[in-house]
Parts: C-alpha cells; structure tokens; sequence
C-alpha cells in the first residue's frame, strides 16, 4: 500500500516537473530548447548513483549477515540504477547531437559512465545466469562490491586517460553559474526521479519477495 | 600463518605440476598467442608506423585476451573428477586457495606475456632491450590487477551457464583502469622516457591492484561455497 502511495506520489512529481522542464525554466540564449534536456539528464545521472550506492549497501549487507532482504535490496536497486544510466547516456547522447555535433564523445565522465553502465548490465546478466538463489545472491555480492569498489579507480583513470591525450577539453566554456529558475526545475526533477527510484524499489523487492516464496 | 601461505603454495605448485605434465593450457595459449599476432597484422597492414604506434595497446590487447582464456581454465579445471568438491572441503581458510590460484595464473600470464613479446620482436622487427627493466615492472603491476580480477571472476563463472561469455562480459569492464594505466605506462617505457613520467599510472596500477587484491581475498569465500 504504501509503495502504491509512493508510485502516485512519484506520478505527480513527475507531472511537475514536466511542466516545470516546459513551462517554468526559460528557453537558454545559447543552446535554446536543448537545453531542456538537462532536466532529464542531470536527476538521472543523480538517481543512477544513488541506485549504485544502494545496490553497495545491500551487497555489504549480504556478505555480512546472509539475510536474503539484503540481496533483494541489491537486486532492486540494480535493475532502476542501469534504467537511469541508460537515460543519462541516451539523453546526454541526443543532448551532444546539437550541442557537440557528434551523438557520442570519448569525454571523461562520458567514458567512465558508459563503463558503470557496462559493470552493472554484467552484474544483471550474471544473475540471469545462476538458478539457486542462495548461490546467486553470493556470487552477485562479490562482483557488485568489487564493481563499487572499482568506481572510484575507474573515475580518476579515465580522467587522466582523457587528460593526458588531450588537454583541451572539447566541452566549451565553463558552464555558468546556473540561474535559479532552472535550479528550481532541476530540483523537482530529482525529487521527481528520487521517488520514481524508491517507488521501483519497493516494488521490485515486493516482487522478488514473492518471487523467492513462491519458488522455495 | 605458515600453514594459510603452506596451503596456498600447494595449490599454486598442484596447478603447474599439472599443467606441467598435460601442458594443456600453455601450448594452446602460445598458439593462440602466435594467431594474434597474424590477426593484427592483418587488421593493421604492412606499414610499420601503424604497429608501432598501437604497440602498448596491441600488446595489451593480446595480454589481455590470452588473460580470458587462461583465467576461465584456472577453475574450470576443477569441475573435472569433482575436484572442487575437494577444494571446498579442505580446511583452513579459503581465501588461501584464491592466493594459489593467482599465482598460478600469473605464472602462466608471465610466460604468455614473455612469448608474445618475443614473437612481437621477431615478426615486427622491434627492439624492446633497452625498455626491459621498465616495461617488466609495467607488465607485473598490470598482470597482477588483470589476474587479480581474473582469477575472483574465473572462479564465479565457473559455476555458472553460459560461462565463456560472462567471463568477459564481466572481466573487461572491469578491468578498463588496469588497461588504461598499463597502455599508458608500457607506452612511456617503449618510448625510451623514465618511467617516473608515468609515476601517476604506476601509482594507479598499485591501487587497483591492492583493492582487487583484498576483494579477492575477503570475498572468495563466499565465491567458493556457493
């Protein structure tokens, strides 16, 4: 019931930031509409990591006590966290067509979120591949926590991967300071996504719940 | 102590006493090896210029594909006349038999990596004498981290379906910080600079490689029971 309450709220929120998107934040001078992506773009990224910090959580949470919740939470998590990667990459992607001329950029944070997004599809893929749960959710913890463990290495390479080849960045100018009408908007719009994610998620625990009654 | 680094060393010395006497895994890997090298002079063409400057990424290239086939076998091995069962039973803690796997592993990555080093000097007309010292310190970072990664995800699919393909799937990606450190070192070292001017990826490579390295150790417990 309240993951129900969660889904509506999530609807809502959405709504409002839709209009928010169209109707409240000014049309950029440079970009011009392009621009409206941002809203989809930066509270998916957002709620990617929020997703992948969750999925840490319930794999540290499994290799320490072996309660199945926590595998669940893991697994809940995962599947929404590659959901809103796969936005950001798409949305950025049609974002860059405009903007950069090109529909893809070896850039550094392009890189190494196109890399999360390769770590965690494995990690789904490898637990379509294990029948037993109990086998499952162990082999998923290890790689998930080795996965998280390797973020922040995978960051700093790629960053001076891109660095020392090129040192102009292709990216323009600096952003300027954001106005505050599409601070507002950007706001809601993670609220938004933020809501969305912890309506998946409750969701999907429910179902793995079910799931794993139904098969033991 | 003595007895977790006894059990490791036995696992490591089981696995190349083995390989030593079926030499199943090695002669395929230098074959295999020898077929990289045709598949990238094929892909490049005849100029010179070309191979030379995709040297350190071909180099790991075939590193790391040879790195595929033998961190599968490492475990798959065991699927044979129940060894695994073996395995689990033995006692003490199992994160020693996670340390002689990795040796074993990068034993044989070593000697790969010495054979197509060879084999790139011999068909491509390359001198790599005055790089040694510095590329075999590049080549034992990287293959650590690569085997690190390897030997943890070999031993998780070796037990699961489709195997040969989530192997990579699972490996590659996160392997993509051992590759770009060890590209970029290995292509400061060819290029005759000091090896300082890489000092930030010889640093990185020494991160990963403890990070991999105490994952493997911590979770491969739980790896091996399931």
């Amino acid at each position: 019931m309240a993951a129900r309450a969660l889904g509506w709220l999530a609807v809502l929120a959405l709504i409002a930031g839709l209009g928010a998107a169209f109707g409240y934040a000014p049309r950029e001078v440079v970009q011009g509409n392009v621009r409206r992506i941002m809203c989809l773009l930066l509270p998916g990224v957002l709620t990617a990591l929020l997703a992948f910090a969750v999925v840490f959580v319930g794999r540290v949470g499994y290799v320490l006590t072996e309660g199945q919740v926590w595998d669940r939470l893991a697994l809940a998590a995962a599947e929404p966290g590659v959901l809103f990667t796969g936005i950001t990459i798409v949305s950025g992607s049609i974002w860059g067509k405009p903007t950069w001329g090109t529909w893809w950029t070896w850039d550094a944070r392009l890189t190494s979120t196109a890399v999360l997004f390769l770590v965690y599809v494995g990690y789904l893929l490898l637990r379509g591949m294990v029948d037993d749960p109990d086998r499952r959710a162990r082999v998923a913890a290890v790689v998930g926590i080795l996965g998280a463990a390797n973020i922040p290495i995978v960051h700093f390479s790629v960053k001076w991967w891109r660095a020392l080849h090129q040192p102009s960045t292709i990216l323009g100018p600096e952003p300027s300071p954001i106005a505050a009408p599409i601070a507002a908007t950007l706001l809601v719009n993670w609220i938004a996504f933020t809501l969305l994610f912890a309506y998946l998620l409750a969701a999907r625990m429910q179902i793995a719940r079910l799931e794993d009654t139904h098969a033991g | 102590m003595s007895g977790y680094v006894r059990r490791a060393w036995m696992v490591a010395w089981k696995d190349v006493l083995s390989e030593r006497r079926s030499k199943e895994s090695l002669n395929a890997l230098v074959f295999f090896s020898l077929l990289l090298l045709f598949v990238f002079q094929f892909a490049l063409g005849p100029e010179r210029t070309r191979v030379e400057a995709a040297l350190p990424g071909l180099l790991w290239l075939a590193f790391i594909l040879s790195g595929l086939l033998a961190f599968g076998r490492a475990f798959l091995i065991e699927r044979e006349n129940d060894c695994w069962e073996g395995l689990v039973l033995s006692p003490g803690d199992k994160s020693a038999i996670y340390l002689g796997k990795l040796a074993g592993n990068l034993l044989v990555m070593l000697v790969v990596e010495v054979v197509l080093l060879v084999l790139f000097a011999v068909f491509f007309a390359l001198d790599f004498t005055p790089a040694l010292p510095a590329l075999a310190a590049v080549l034992a970072l990287g293959t650590l981290g690569l085997a690190a990664v390897g030997t943890l995800f070999g031993a998780i699919t070796a037990q699961v379906r489709a195997r040969e393909v989530l192997l990579p799937v699972l490996l590659l990606p996160a392997v993509v910080p051992v590759l770009l450190a060890s590209v970029s070192a290995t292509q400061t070292a060819l290029s005759g600079q000091p090896l300082a001017e890489a000092a930030q990826w010889l640093k990185l490579l020494a991160a990963a490689d403890l990070v991999y390295l105490v994952v493997g150790v911590l979770t491969f417990e739980f790896v091996l029971e399931g």
